[in-house]
């Protein structure tokens, strides 16, 4: 028998809410199914199971608190059998008093909500008080005669959301553990994206609007490919050592409309044509703004990308994101006199920037990491 | 399409990427980036969503000319005639 255990979702986590199963004991299950939703500081997430077989046995219940790692539930292995008695529930890890209700998901940005999901019983008056607040309905308990939602029950969750400051908490222990176990070091490099842009604008012209680029996504592949010939920038510090990843998967630092960020990653990133990473990013940004990400994508993250440049700052000095070992961050386009073939001409301009880790990686290799990124950036049909 | 036909619809096409935008506080003139604080991807979305209603090519190059809500209406006006 497996233990399905609370994932940790990121070097910010300690714990989650349980909010609702989405299986029940007796459904089978695959490695990658979803089988429960969590809140935590940073929304609603939804959590994937890793074993295949059947579930048996839930241990835990919507609106406990369950630390990372704590068992959540039991399950039954193919070819395994049954057990005959019901299984105890493990008292080796802490749950702690449940919220009152259940925590939602706010929906900060994105669609606005859609029709009524069947099997969900909320008055209309619920239905519009929830658009109202960015609640979304389905994370709500009910409270009402036969669990319908009513509008206090909607009210009562706006206010049970996790604030702004609780989020700013989290950041500020996972950013002062960073900043006092990794000792970082910086480098910037600037790099000319005249020729990406260029590309770019040409592509988007023949593309119809649905499938347009946005600049963000040339720099995350150039990012992913050139990780492809430094590996001691992708994977995880653990357990005293370096364990590089044989996959890259590229966590992309996203804003959330309520205050703080999130990164969830893009898997495979380095394989993904670029209109393929445009479509997941795009879906990225939904959701982690809609609420919808999966545990894995909170989990997996072998390198962060940052890009400040929307927001008007030439560079970005990132903080590494443990267990993580390597940021990369890039700072706005800017037009700057350039010397191409001896002439000086205007030219648009970005500020790559790296922080890596000293225990994994020293200057040299992170300067010819970054050069090697704004290299690939000067062939974009090639990424 | 009167322009009031076509305001409603940008404004419509704004609420589906940012679901808490208060349309009374709502400026036509002011720049939509800065008064709803919504960046490059918002911004295609909210193109996406106008080119799904009013089925008008928008070029890259004409992202200017929907600055404001009342640039949007004005430039799509002149695309719908």
């Amino acid at each position: 028998m497996a233990e399905f255990r609370m994932p940790s979702l990121g070097a910010d986590m300690e714990a989650a809410t349980l909010v609702e199963w989405l299986k029940k004991p007796g459904d089978p299950v695959s490695r990658g199914d979803v089988i429960a939703v969590v809140e935590t500081e940073k929304g609603a997430i939804e959590i994937e199971v890793f074993q295949t077989g059947t579930l048996e046995t839930l241990l835990a219940q919507p609106g406990e608190k369950i630390a990372v790692g704590a068992p959540m539930a039991l399950i039954r292995s193919e070819g395994e059998t049954a057990p005959v008695a019901p299984v105890a529930r493990p008292v080796t890890f802490e749950i702690k008093p449940a919220a009152p209700i259940s925590p939602p998901a706010i929906a900060p940005r994105g669609p606005a909500p859609g029709p009524p999901r069947p099997g969900i019983h909320a008055s209309p008056a619920a239905r519009k008080r929830a658009n109202e607040l960015g609640i979304k309905i389905e994370k709500v308990s009910g409270s009402g005669p036969d669990g319908a939602i009513t509008v206090s029950d909607v009210e009562r969750a706006a206010k049970a959301l996790p604030g702004p400051a609780a989020m700013r908490e989290v950041i500020g222990v996972a950013m002062a553990r960073s900043k006092r176990e990794i000792s970082h070091y910086y480098l910037g490099h600037t790099v000319d994206f005249e020729p990406a842009l260029r590309w770019i604008e040409a592509e988007n012209l023949n593309r119809p609007v649905p499938e347009r680029m946005l600049y963000g996504v040339v720099l995350l592949k150039a990012v992913a490919r050139a990780l492809r010939d430094y590996p001691e920038f992708n994977g995880y510090w653990t357990d005293g050592q370096f364990r590089p990843s044989e996959s890259i998967h590229l966590g992309v630092a996203i804003a959330l409309a309520q205050g703080g960020l999130i990164a969830p990653a893009i898997h495979d990133a380095d394989k993904l044509s670029l209109s393929q990473l445009m479509a997941a990013l795009r879906d990225l940004v939904g959701r982690a703004r809609m609420g919808g990400l999966r545990s894995s994508e909170l989990s997996d993250a072998t390198i962060t990308v940052t890009n400040l440049g929307e927001q008007g700052t030439e560079s970005v000095f990132p903080v590494i994101y443990p267990p993580q070992v390597a940021i990369v961050g890039f700072g706005m386009i800017l037009e700057r006199p350039w010397v191409v073939e001896g002439a000086v001409i205007p030219r648009r301009v970005i500020v790559s920037s790296l922080a890596a880790d000293h225990r994994v990686s020293d200057g040299r290799r992170g300067a010819r990491f970054l050069t090697a990124v704004g290299g690939l950036l000067q062939e974009p049909q090639n990424l | 399409m009167t322009d009031e036909e076509i305001a409603k619809i940008v404004i419509q096409s704004l609420a589906s990427i940012v679901p808490e935008l208060d349309e009374a506080t709502l400026s036509p003139t002011k720049n939509l980036r800065d008064q709803l604080d919504i960046d490059s991807m918002d911004f295609l979305n909210f193109v996406i969503a106008l080119h799904d209603v009013l089925k008008v090519d928008i070029p890259e190059r004409d992202y200017a000319h929907l600055a404001s809500i009342a640039n949007a209406v004005g430039y799509l006006a002149r695309k719908l005639r």
